[in-house]
Protein backbone atom coordinates (compact mmCIF):
# COMPACT_ATOMS: atom_id res chain seq x y z
CA UNK A 1 0.00 0.00 0.00
CA UNK A 2 1.17 3.22 -1.16
CA UNK A 3 1.25 6.16 1.70
CA UNK A 4 0.16 8.76 -0.87
CA UNK A 5 -1.72 7.80 -4.51
CA UNK A 6 -2.48 10.70 -6.24
CA UNK A 7 -4.69 9.62 -9.51
CA UNK A 8 -5.31 12.33 -12.36
CA UNK A 9 -5.75 15.10 -9.77
CA UNK A 10 -6.48 18.67 -11.58
CA UNK A 11 -7.38 21.59 -9.56
CA UNK A 12 -8.95 24.67 -11.17
CA UNK A 13 -9.37 27.73 -8.86
CA UNK A 14 -11.97 30.15 -9.09
CA UNK A 15 -11.14 32.84 -11.28
CA UNK A 16 -9.93 29.95 -13.93
CA UNK A 17 -6.12 29.29 -13.09
CA UNK A 18 -5.23 25.68 -13.51
CA UNK A 19 -3.19 25.32 -11.11
CA UNK A 20 -2.46 21.22 -10.85
CA UNK A 21 -3.78 19.26 -14.31
CA UNK A 22 -3.51 15.68 -14.18
CA UNK A 23 -1.07 14.79 -11.65
CA UNK A 24 -0.53 10.80 -11.00
CA UNK A 25 1.98 10.38 -8.05
CA UNK A 26 2.52 7.48 -5.95
CA UNK A 27 4.48 7.99 -2.41
CA UNK A 28 5.89 4.67 -0.93
CA UNK A 29 6.47 4.18 2.43
CA UNK A 30 9.84 5.56 3.81
CA UNK A 31 10.20 8.04 0.88
CA UNK A 32 11.62 11.29 0.94
CA UNK A 33 10.03 13.19 -2.21
CA UNK A 34 10.27 16.34 -3.22
CA UNK A 35 8.88 18.63 -5.39
CA UNK A 36 10.56 21.17 -7.35
CA UNK A 37 9.49 23.56 -9.75
CA UNK A 38 8.99 27.59 -11.02
CA UNK A 39 6.76 29.25 -8.30
CA UNK A 40 3.03 29.39 -9.21
CA UNK A 41 3.34 25.93 -11.07
CA UNK A 42 1.23 24.17 -8.08
CA UNK A 43 3.90 22.80 -5.55
CA UNK A 44 2.01 24.24 -2.65
CA UNK A 45 -1.30 23.23 -4.26
CA UNK A 46 -0.63 19.94 -4.73
CA UNK A 47 0.88 19.33 -0.94
CA UNK A 48 -2.71 20.98 0.20
CA UNK A 49 -4.57 18.45 -1.95
CA UNK A 50 -2.70 15.47 -0.05
CA UNK A 51 -3.55 17.33 3.26
CA UNK A 52 -7.19 17.84 1.96
CA UNK A 53 -6.64 21.49 2.79
CA UNK A 54 -7.89 22.31 -0.13
CA UNK A 55 -10.27 19.99 -2.49
CA UNK A 56 -9.07 18.76 -6.34
CA UNK A 57 -11.64 19.82 -9.05
CA UNK A 58 -11.04 16.02 -10.51
CA UNK A 59 -9.20 13.02 -9.54
CA UNK A 60 -8.59 11.29 -6.06
CA UNK A 61 -6.06 11.21 -3.50
CA UNK A 62 -5.53 8.22 -0.84
CA UNK A 63 -3.46 8.73 2.26
CA UNK A 64 -2.65 5.87 3.77
CA UNK A 65 -5.21 3.57 1.98
CA UNK A 66 -8.14 6.28 2.72
CA UNK A 67 -9.80 8.74 1.39
CA UNK A 68 -7.03 12.72 2.09
CA UNK A 69 -10.30 13.61 4.20
CA UNK A 70 -10.25 10.75 6.36
CA UNK A 71 -6.76 10.87 6.76
CA UNK A 72 -6.42 14.02 7.87
CA UNK A 73 -9.71 13.73 10.12
CA UNK A 74 -7.36 10.58 12.23
CA UNK A 75 -4.35 12.80 12.12
CA UNK A 76 -2.13 10.70 9.58
CA UNK A 77 -0.04 13.78 8.70
CA UNK A 78 1.80 16.53 9.91
CA UNK A 79 2.51 19.98 8.23
CA UNK A 80 5.20 22.56 8.19
CA UNK A 81 5.16 25.64 6.20
CA UNK A 82 7.65 27.96 4.92
CA UNK A 83 6.55 30.07 7.64
CA UNK A 84 6.72 28.51 11.40
CA UNK A 85 2.64 29.58 11.73
CA UNK A 86 3.39 29.21 16.03
CA UNK A 87 1.46 30.33 18.66
CA UNK A 88 2.51 33.53 20.10
CA UNK A 89 0.71 33.10 23.11
CA UNK A 90 1.79 29.82 23.60
CA UNK A 91 5.25 28.68 24.87
CA UNK A 92 7.54 26.77 23.06
CA UNK A 93 6.68 23.59 24.69
CA UNK A 94 2.80 24.30 24.80
CA UNK A 95 3.11 24.56 20.75
CA UNK A 96 4.43 21.49 20.52
CA UNK A 97 2.26 19.81 22.56
CA UNK A 98 -1.26 21.21 20.62
CA UNK A 99 -1.66 18.75 18.33
CA UNK A 100 -1.18 16.55 21.28
CA UNK A 101 -3.94 18.29 22.91
CA UNK A 102 -6.52 18.06 20.86
CA UNK A 103 -6.02 14.43 20.23
CA UNK A 104 -6.89 14.44 24.08
CA UNK A 105 -3.34 12.89 25.58
CA UNK A 106 -2.81 13.11 28.86
CA UNK A 107 -0.61 16.05 30.65
CA UNK A 108 2.03 13.48 31.31
CA UNK A 109 2.48 11.95 28.13
CA UNK A 110 2.06 15.58 26.84
CA UNK A 111 5.03 16.24 28.80
CA UNK A 112 7.43 13.63 28.50
CA UNK A 113 7.02 13.53 24.77
CA UNK A 114 7.38 17.22 24.25
CA UNK A 115 11.15 17.02 26.10
CA UNK A 116 11.36 13.70 23.48
CA UNK A 117 10.60 16.13 20.49
CA UNK A 118 12.31 19.40 22.23
CA UNK A 119 15.47 17.15 22.08
CA UNK A 120 15.21 16.38 18.92
CA UNK A 121 15.10 19.18 17.02
CA UNK A 122 17.49 20.24 19.85
CA UNK A 123 15.93 22.71 21.84
CA UNK A 124 16.29 21.69 25.12
CA UNK A 125 16.01 24.13 27.19
CA UNK A 126 13.88 26.79 24.79
CA UNK A 127 10.33 25.10 26.22
CA UNK A 128 9.03 27.86 27.99
CA UNK A 129 10.25 30.23 25.71
CA UNK A 130 7.66 32.07 23.46
CA UNK A 131 8.53 31.66 19.93
CA UNK A 132 8.99 35.43 19.39
CA UNK A 133 12.17 35.06 21.62
CA UNK A 134 13.70 32.72 18.88
CA UNK A 135 15.76 32.58 15.81
CA UNK A 136 13.88 32.08 12.19
CA UNK A 137 15.59 28.81 12.27
CA UNK A 138 14.63 27.98 15.69
CA UNK A 139 11.20 28.70 15.22
CA UNK A 140 11.06 26.48 12.15
CA UNK A 141 12.48 23.62 14.39
CA UNK A 142 9.66 24.02 16.91
CA UNK A 143 7.42 23.77 14.06
CA UNK A 144 8.93 20.73 12.85
CA UNK A 145 8.92 19.42 16.65
CA UNK A 146 4.80 19.94 16.03
CA UNK A 147 4.83 18.21 13.18
CA UNK A 148 6.40 15.11 14.17
CA UNK A 149 5.12 15.27 17.86
CA UNK A 150 2.02 12.63 17.26
CA UNK A 151 4.26 10.69 15.16
CA UNK A 152 2.28 10.95 11.95
CA UNK A 153 3.19 8.50 8.78
CA UNK A 154 3.44 11.10 6.84
CA UNK A 155 5.25 14.83 6.88
CA UNK A 156 4.21 17.63 4.36
CA UNK A 157 6.72 20.22 4.09
CA UNK A 158 5.88 23.36 2.32
CA UNK A 159 9.24 25.65 1.39
CA UNK A 160 10.29 24.83 5.42
CA UNK A 161 13.51 26.50 5.17
CA UNK A 162 12.66 29.23 2.24
CA UNK A 163 13.16 31.68 4.63
CA UNK A 164 16.43 30.68 5.83
CA UNK A 165 19.88 32.03 5.05
CA UNK A 166 21.99 29.34 2.97
CA UNK A 167 24.31 28.09 5.99
CA UNK A 168 21.55 27.77 7.99
CA UNK A 169 19.55 26.38 5.23
CA UNK A 170 22.23 23.55 5.25
CA UNK A 171 22.35 22.91 8.73
CA UNK A 172 18.58 22.54 9.11
CA UNK A 173 18.75 20.04 5.91
CA UNK A 174 21.36 17.83 7.88
CA UNK A 175 19.02 17.72 11.18
CA UNK A 176 16.12 17.13 8.65
CA UNK A 177 17.89 14.01 7.13
CA UNK A 178 18.81 12.90 10.82
CA UNK A 179 14.97 12.98 11.77
CA UNK A 180 13.75 11.38 9.10
CA UNK A 181 15.96 8.76 9.52
CA UNK A 182 15.01 8.09 12.86
CA UNK A 183 11.45 8.54 12.67
CA UNK A 184 10.66 6.46 9.88
CA UNK A 185 8.21 8.90 8.46
CA UNK A 186 7.67 9.80 4.69
CA UNK A 187 8.09 13.06 3.17
CA UNK A 188 6.98 15.31 0.60
CA UNK A 189 9.16 18.09 0.49
CA UNK A 190 8.64 21.60 -0.89
CA UNK A 191 10.98 23.46 -2.46
CA UNK A 192 12.51 25.52 -5.19
CA UNK A 193 16.40 25.23 -4.39
CA UNK A 194 18.10 22.40 -6.76
CA UNK A 195 20.64 21.78 -3.98
CA UNK A 196 18.24 20.94 -1.20
CA UNK A 197 15.54 18.68 -3.47
CA UNK A 198 19.20 16.78 -4.58
CA UNK A 199 20.41 16.83 -1.12
CA UNK A 200 17.48 15.52 1.03
CA UNK A 201 15.61 13.14 -1.47
CA UNK A 202 15.22 9.76 -2.53
CA UNK A 203 12.81 11.16 -5.56
CA UNK A 204 12.53 14.58 -7.31
CA UNK A 205 9.10 15.30 -8.81
CA UNK A 206 9.73 18.35 -11.23
CA UNK A 207 6.76 20.00 -12.30
CA UNK A 208 6.14 22.73 -14.73
CA UNK A 209 4.04 25.62 -15.15
CA UNK A 210 0.75 26.72 -16.93
CA UNK A 211 -0.94 24.58 -16.24
CA UNK A 212 0.79 22.63 -13.42
CA UNK A 213 2.13 19.11 -14.19
CA UNK A 214 4.60 16.62 -13.66
CA UNK A 215 7.32 16.43 -16.11
CA UNK A 216 10.17 14.37 -14.66
CA UNK A 217 10.39 12.01 -11.46
CA UNK A 218 14.27 11.26 -10.95
CA UNK A 219 15.28 9.01 -8.58
CA UNK A 220 18.24 9.96 -6.35
CA UNK A 221 20.57 7.28 -5.99
CA UNK A 222 23.02 8.96 -3.46
CA UNK A 223 23.73 6.62 -0.40
CA UNK A 224 22.58 7.32 3.10
CA UNK A 225 23.34 8.55 5.18
CA UNK A 226 24.43 11.77 3.70
CA UNK A 227 26.52 14.43 5.63
CA UNK A 228 28.94 17.06 4.06
CA UNK A 229 30.58 15.18 1.86
CA UNK A 230 27.66 14.02 -0.24
CA UNK A 231 27.16 17.89 -1.18
CA UNK A 232 30.28 17.49 -3.00
CA UNK A 233 30.18 14.03 -4.48
CA UNK A 234 30.40 13.80 -8.62
CA UNK A 235 27.17 12.35 -8.71
CA UNK A 236 25.66 15.07 -6.35
CA UNK A 237 26.48 17.50 -9.32
CA UNK A 238 25.29 15.01 -12.30
CA UNK A 239 21.76 14.86 -10.45
CA UNK A 240 21.73 18.47 -9.77
CA UNK A 241 22.40 19.60 -13.41
CA UNK A 242 19.58 16.58 -14.66
CA UNK A 243 17.24 18.51 -12.12
CA UNK A 244 18.09 21.87 -14.18
CA UNK A 245 17.67 20.93 -17.52
CA UNK A 246 14.33 19.46 -16.61
CA UNK A 247 13.39 22.81 -15.42
CA UNK A 248 14.72 24.12 -18.23
CA UNK A 249 12.57 22.13 -20.12
CA UNK A 250 9.93 22.46 -18.53
CA UNK A 251 10.04 25.74 -20.37
CA UNK A 252 11.25 28.28 -17.73
CA UNK A 253 14.42 29.96 -16.56
CA UNK A 254 15.06 29.16 -13.21
CA UNK A 255 18.25 30.46 -11.20
CA UNK A 256 20.59 27.59 -10.25
CA UNK A 257 21.04 27.29 -7.10
CA UNK B 1 12.14 41.57 43.69
CA UNK B 2 14.19 44.33 45.38
CA UNK B 3 15.48 44.98 42.32
CA UNK B 4 12.84 45.45 40.23
CA UNK B 5 10.86 48.05 42.31
CA UNK B 6 14.11 49.18 42.53
CA UNK B 7 14.36 49.33 38.12
CA UNK B 8 10.42 50.33 38.73
CA UNK B 9 11.15 53.39 41.11
CA UNK B 10 13.77 54.81 38.59
CA UNK B 11 10.90 54.71 35.99
CA UNK B 12 8.56 57.14 37.95
CA UNK B 13 11.05 58.79 39.96
CA UNK B 14 11.38 61.36 36.80
CA UNK B 15 7.36 61.55 36.04
CA UNK B 16 6.80 61.98 39.69
CA UNK B 17 9.24 65.30 39.89
CA UNK B 18 7.89 66.65 37.17
CA UNK B 19 4.72 66.91 38.24
CA UNK B 20 5.89 67.80 41.76
CA UNK B 21 7.78 70.81 39.70
CA UNK B 22 4.36 71.50 37.97
CA UNK B 23 2.18 72.07 41.10
CA UNK B 24 5.14 74.22 42.45
CA UNK B 25 5.10 76.40 39.08
CA UNK B 26 1.41 76.62 39.61
CA UNK B 27 1.30 77.40 42.90
CA UNK B 28 4.12 79.97 42.52
CA UNK B 29 2.58 81.54 39.22
CA UNK B 30 -0.89 82.23 40.66
CA UNK B 31 0.29 83.96 43.65
CA UNK B 32 3.27 86.11 41.70
CA UNK B 33 1.00 87.00 38.89
CA UNK B 34 -2.29 87.34 41.48
CA UNK B 35 -4.45 85.60 38.98
CA UNK B 36 -8.19 85.72 39.63
CA UNK B 37 -9.56 82.56 41.40
CA UNK B 38 -12.22 81.88 39.28
CA UNK B 39 -9.28 81.75 36.48
CA UNK B 40 -7.40 79.56 38.42
CA UNK B 41 -7.14 78.92 42.24
CA UNK B 42 -3.87 77.60 43.72
CA UNK B 43 -3.04 74.25 44.23
CA UNK B 44 -3.23 74.87 48.43
CA UNK B 45 -6.84 76.33 48.13
CA UNK B 46 -7.67 73.63 46.36
CA UNK B 47 -6.27 71.11 48.42
CA UNK B 48 -7.81 72.90 51.46
CA UNK B 49 -11.43 72.51 49.91
CA UNK B 50 -10.51 69.10 49.14
CA UNK B 51 -9.08 68.21 52.60
CA UNK B 52 -12.28 69.69 54.50
CA UNK B 53 -15.09 68.38 51.75
CA UNK B 54 -13.32 64.94 51.42
CA UNK B 55 -16.16 62.47 52.69
CA UNK B 56 -18.77 64.10 50.49
CA UNK B 57 -16.03 63.92 47.41
CA UNK B 58 -15.26 60.43 47.92
CA UNK B 59 -18.72 59.69 47.57
CA UNK B 60 -19.82 61.97 44.69
CA UNK B 61 -16.88 60.21 42.83
CA UNK B 62 -17.91 56.63 43.90
CA UNK B 63 -21.19 57.45 42.89
CA UNK B 64 -19.99 58.91 39.18
CA UNK B 65 -17.46 55.72 39.10
CA UNK B 66 -20.22 53.00 39.39
CA UNK B 67 -21.89 55.10 36.52
CA UNK B 68 -19.06 55.22 34.35
CA UNK B 69 -18.34 51.15 35.42
CA UNK B 70 -21.82 50.15 35.05
CA UNK B 71 -22.24 51.72 31.38
CA UNK B 72 -18.12 50.37 30.40
CA UNK B 73 -19.29 46.64 31.10
CA UNK B 74 -22.58 46.71 29.36
CA UNK B 75 -21.12 48.68 26.55
CA UNK B 76 -18.16 46.31 26.28
CA UNK B 77 -19.96 42.98 26.89
CA UNK B 78 -22.53 44.54 24.46
CA UNK B 79 -19.66 45.23 21.76
CA UNK B 80 -17.99 41.77 21.90
CA UNK B 81 -20.99 39.92 22.06
CA UNK B 82 -21.95 41.47 18.87
CA UNK B 83 -18.53 41.41 17.34
CA UNK B 84 -18.43 37.74 17.96
CA UNK B 85 -21.66 37.47 15.63
CA UNK B 86 -20.56 39.83 12.92
CA UNK B 87 -16.89 38.56 13.06
CA UNK B 88 -18.94 34.80 12.26
CA UNK B 89 -20.99 35.73 9.61
CA UNK B 90 -19.32 38.30 6.77
CA UNK B 91 -22.62 39.61 5.46
CA UNK B 92 -23.53 40.95 8.48
CA UNK B 93 -20.14 42.59 8.61
CA UNK B 94 -20.09 44.08 5.36
CA UNK B 95 -23.85 45.22 6.33
CA UNK B 96 -22.61 46.87 9.73
CA UNK B 97 -19.09 47.60 10.00
CA UNK B 98 -19.30 50.75 8.03
CA UNK B 99 -21.70 51.98 9.86
CA UNK B 100 -19.78 51.20 12.78
CA UNK B 101 -16.82 52.79 12.19
CA UNK B 102 -18.92 55.83 11.17
CA UNK B 103 -20.23 55.92 14.39
CA UNK B 104 -16.52 55.77 15.57
CA UNK B 105 -15.59 58.91 14.25
CA UNK B 106 -18.75 60.66 15.69
CA UNK B 107 -18.74 62.80 19.21
CA UNK B 108 -21.62 60.44 20.82
CA UNK B 109 -21.20 62.51 23.86
CA UNK B 110 -23.08 65.56 22.30
CA UNK B 111 -25.97 62.47 23.04
CA UNK B 112 -26.36 63.54 26.79
CA UNK B 113 -28.85 65.43 27.05
CA UNK B 114 -30.92 62.56 24.93
CA UNK B 115 -30.17 59.61 27.03
CA UNK B 116 -30.68 61.95 30.20
CA UNK B 117 -34.75 62.36 28.65
CA UNK B 118 -34.89 58.39 27.75
CA UNK B 119 -34.13 57.66 31.87
CA UNK B 120 -35.01 59.20 34.87
CA UNK B 121 -32.14 62.21 34.84
CA UNK B 122 -31.23 61.55 38.81
CA UNK B 123 -30.96 57.81 38.24
CA UNK B 124 -27.41 56.47 37.48
CA UNK B 125 -29.11 54.26 34.56
CA UNK B 126 -29.37 57.50 32.28
CA UNK B 127 -25.61 58.03 32.64
CA UNK B 128 -24.87 54.42 32.31
CA UNK B 129 -26.60 54.94 28.88
CA UNK B 130 -24.50 57.44 27.63
CA UNK B 131 -21.23 55.51 28.83
CA UNK B 132 -22.32 52.50 27.28
CA UNK B 133 -22.79 54.07 24.07
CA UNK B 134 -19.52 55.84 24.50
CA UNK B 135 -17.83 52.03 25.25
CA UNK B 136 -19.32 50.42 23.09
CA UNK B 137 -18.37 51.09 19.31
CA UNK B 138 -14.71 51.37 19.97
CA UNK B 139 -14.53 48.00 21.68
CA UNK B 140 -17.17 46.30 18.71
CA UNK B 141 -14.90 47.22 15.53
CA UNK B 142 -11.38 46.56 17.61
CA UNK B 143 -12.61 43.22 18.55
CA UNK B 144 -14.10 42.67 15.03
CA UNK B 145 -11.03 43.43 14.07
CA UNK B 146 -8.89 41.04 16.06
CA UNK B 147 -11.10 37.68 15.52
CA UNK B 148 -10.32 39.24 11.86
CA UNK B 149 -7.17 38.74 12.06
CA UNK B 150 -6.11 36.09 12.32
CA UNK B 151 -3.47 34.53 9.72
CA UNK B 152 -4.62 32.41 7.41
CA UNK B 153 -1.96 29.70 7.98
CA UNK B 154 -2.96 29.61 11.15
CA UNK B 155 -6.62 28.20 10.19
CA UNK B 156 -4.88 26.09 7.79
CA UNK B 157 -3.17 24.30 10.40
CA UNK B 158 -6.11 24.09 12.69
CA UNK B 159 -7.93 22.50 9.47
CA UNK B 160 -4.76 19.75 9.37
CA UNK B 161 -5.47 19.45 12.91
CA UNK B 162 -9.14 18.86 11.47
CA UNK B 163 -10.81 20.69 14.77
CA UNK B 164 -14.28 22.63 15.09
CA UNK B 165 -15.03 25.75 14.86
CA UNK B 166 -15.13 26.30 18.11
CA UNK B 167 -12.40 24.74 19.26
CA UNK B 168 -10.87 27.62 16.48
CA UNK B 169 -12.23 30.26 18.42
CA UNK B 170 -10.99 29.48 21.66
CA UNK B 171 -7.32 28.37 20.45
CA UNK B 172 -6.84 31.01 18.02
CA UNK B 173 -9.28 33.51 17.41
CA UNK B 174 -9.92 34.79 21.05
CA UNK B 175 -6.00 35.16 21.57
CA UNK B 176 -5.76 36.94 18.53
CA UNK B 177 -8.20 38.95 19.69
CA UNK B 178 -6.87 39.77 23.26
CA UNK B 179 -4.50 42.32 22.59
CA UNK B 180 -7.26 44.51 20.51
CA UNK B 181 -10.07 43.95 23.04
CA UNK B 182 -7.39 45.48 25.42
CA UNK B 183 -6.70 48.67 23.73
CA UNK B 184 -10.24 49.45 23.35
CA UNK B 185 -10.81 48.82 26.65
CA UNK B 186 -8.29 51.09 27.93
CA UNK B 187 -10.37 54.09 25.46
CA UNK B 188 -13.07 52.70 26.88
CA UNK B 189 -12.45 53.43 30.25
CA UNK B 190 -11.57 57.07 29.60
CA UNK B 191 -14.75 57.54 27.61
CA UNK B 192 -17.33 55.74 30.26
CA UNK B 193 -15.88 58.53 32.86
CA UNK B 194 -16.23 61.39 30.36
CA UNK B 195 -19.61 60.05 29.38
CA UNK B 196 -20.87 59.59 32.60
CA UNK B 197 -19.55 63.12 33.75
CA UNK B 198 -20.66 65.24 31.07
CA UNK B 199 -24.02 63.45 31.26
CA UNK B 200 -24.23 64.42 34.52
CA UNK B 201 -23.46 68.05 33.38
CA UNK B 202 -26.95 67.89 31.56
CA UNK B 203 -28.61 67.22 35.05
CA UNK B 204 -28.20 64.80 37.60
CA UNK B 205 -27.92 63.45 40.93
CA UNK B 206 -26.60 66.38 43.38
CA UNK B 207 -24.72 63.21 44.72
CA UNK B 208 -22.87 62.74 41.24
CA UNK B 209 -19.30 64.79 40.73
CA UNK B 210 -20.78 66.09 37.28
CA UNK B 211 -23.57 67.95 39.01
CA UNK B 212 -21.90 68.95 41.64
CA UNK B 213 -18.53 70.25 39.00
CA UNK B 214 -21.51 72.12 37.60
CA UNK B 215 -23.26 73.63 40.45
CA UNK B 216 -19.63 75.03 42.43
CA UNK B 217 -18.69 76.46 39.14
CA UNK B 218 -21.82 78.22 38.82
CA UNK B 219 -22.23 79.44 42.13
CA UNK B 220 -18.43 80.66 42.08
CA UNK B 221 -16.94 77.76 44.64
CA UNK B 222 -13.92 77.43 42.01
CA UNK B 223 -11.68 75.43 44.34
CA UNK B 224 -14.27 73.01 45.37
CA UNK B 225 -14.96 72.98 41.62
CA UNK B 226 -11.37 72.17 41.16
CA UNK B 227 -11.29 69.59 44.33
CA UNK B 228 -14.37 67.71 42.47
CA UNK B 229 -11.97 67.24 39.18
CA UNK B 230 -9.58 66.07 41.18
CA UNK B 231 -11.57 63.24 42.71
CA UNK B 232 -12.55 62.72 38.88
CA UNK B 233 -9.27 62.37 37.99
CA UNK B 234 -8.40 60.10 40.86
CA UNK B 235 -11.02 57.48 39.81
CA UNK B 236 -10.20 57.99 35.45
CA UNK B 237 -6.85 57.01 36.15
CA UNK B 238 -7.38 54.64 38.52
CA UNK B 239 -9.78 52.67 36.26
CA UNK B 240 -7.48 53.19 33.12
CA UNK B 241 -4.64 51.76 35.02
CA UNK B 242 -7.00 49.01 36.31
CA UNK B 243 -7.80 47.88 32.79
CA UNK B 244 -3.79 48.04 31.77
CA UNK B 245 -3.16 46.20 34.59
CA UNK B 246 -5.63 43.63 33.52
CA UNK B 247 -4.37 44.19 29.95
CA UNK B 248 -0.66 42.79 31.17
CA UNK B 249 -2.13 39.92 33.15
CA UNK B 250 -4.02 38.49 30.20
CA UNK B 251 -1.54 39.64 27.33
CA UNK B 252 1.49 38.75 29.52
CA UNK B 253 2.71 36.06 26.40
CA UNK B 254 3.35 39.50 24.48
CA UNK B 255 6.89 40.92 23.52
CA UNK B 256 6.52 43.97 25.82
CA UNK B 257 6.81 47.51 23.51
CA UNK B 258 6.34 50.46 25.18
CA UNK B 259 3.10 52.18 23.55
CA UNK B 260 2.13 55.40 24.08
CA UNK B 261 -1.80 56.86 24.28
CA UNK B 262 -3.88 54.45 23.01
N1 LIG C 1 -6.57 30.00 -3.09
C1 LIG C 1 -6.26 30.28 -4.38
N2 LIG C 1 -7.16 30.92 -5.16
C2 LIG C 1 -6.85 31.19 -6.44
N3 LIG C 1 -5.70 30.89 -7.04
C3 LIG C 1 -4.76 30.27 -6.32
C4 LIG C 1 -4.99 29.94 -4.93
N4 LIG C 1 -3.89 29.32 -4.44
C5 LIG C 1 -3.01 29.28 -5.47
N5 LIG C 1 -3.54 29.83 -6.61
C6 LIG C 1 -2.87 29.91 -7.92
O1 LIG C 1 -2.53 28.62 -8.31
C7 LIG C 1 -1.24 28.59 -8.92
C8 LIG C 1 -0.35 27.63 -8.17
O2 LIG C 1 -0.10 28.18 -6.87
P1 LIG C 1 0.83 27.44 -5.82
O3 LIG C 1 0.38 26.05 -5.67
O4 LIG C 1 0.87 28.29 -4.62
O5 LIG C 1 2.23 27.48 -6.57
P2 LIG C 1 3.68 27.19 -5.98
O6 LIG C 1 3.55 26.71 -4.58
O7 LIG C 1 4.27 26.18 -6.89
O8 LIG C 1 4.44 28.48 -6.08
C9 LIG C 1 -0.75 30.03 -8.93
O9 LIG C 1 -1.02 30.58 -10.20
C10 LIG C 1 -1.57 30.68 -7.86
O10 LIG C 1 -1.77 32.03 -8.17
MG1 LIG D 1 4.18 27.61 -2.75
Amino acid sequence: MSVVEIQGVSKEFKGGTVALQDIDLQIEQGEFVSLIGPSGCGKSTLLRVIGDLIEPSRGAVTVNGKSARQARQDHDYGIVFQDAVLYNWRTVAKNVALPLELAGWSRERRQARVEEMLDLVELRGFADHHPWQLSGGMQQRVSIARALSFDPALLLMDEPFGALDEMTRERMNAELLRIWEASKSTVVFVTHSIAEAVFLSTRIVVMSVRPGRISKVIPVDLAQPRGTATREEPRFFELATEVREALHLGGHVEVPA
Amino acid sequence: MTASIGRRSAEWLPALGVLVAMIGLWEGLVKALHVKRFLLPAPDAIWRAFASNQSLLWRAGWWTFQEAFGGFAIGCIAGILLAVVVARFDLLGHALMPYAIAANAVPIVAFAPITNAWFNPLDKSSKMAIAAVLCFFPVFVNVVRGLRSVKPQQLELMRSYAVGELTVFRLVRVPTALPYLFTALRVASVLAMIGAIVGEYYGGSLDSLGANIEQDASLFQFERAWAEIVIACIFGIGFYLAVAAAERFATRWQPRIETSGS
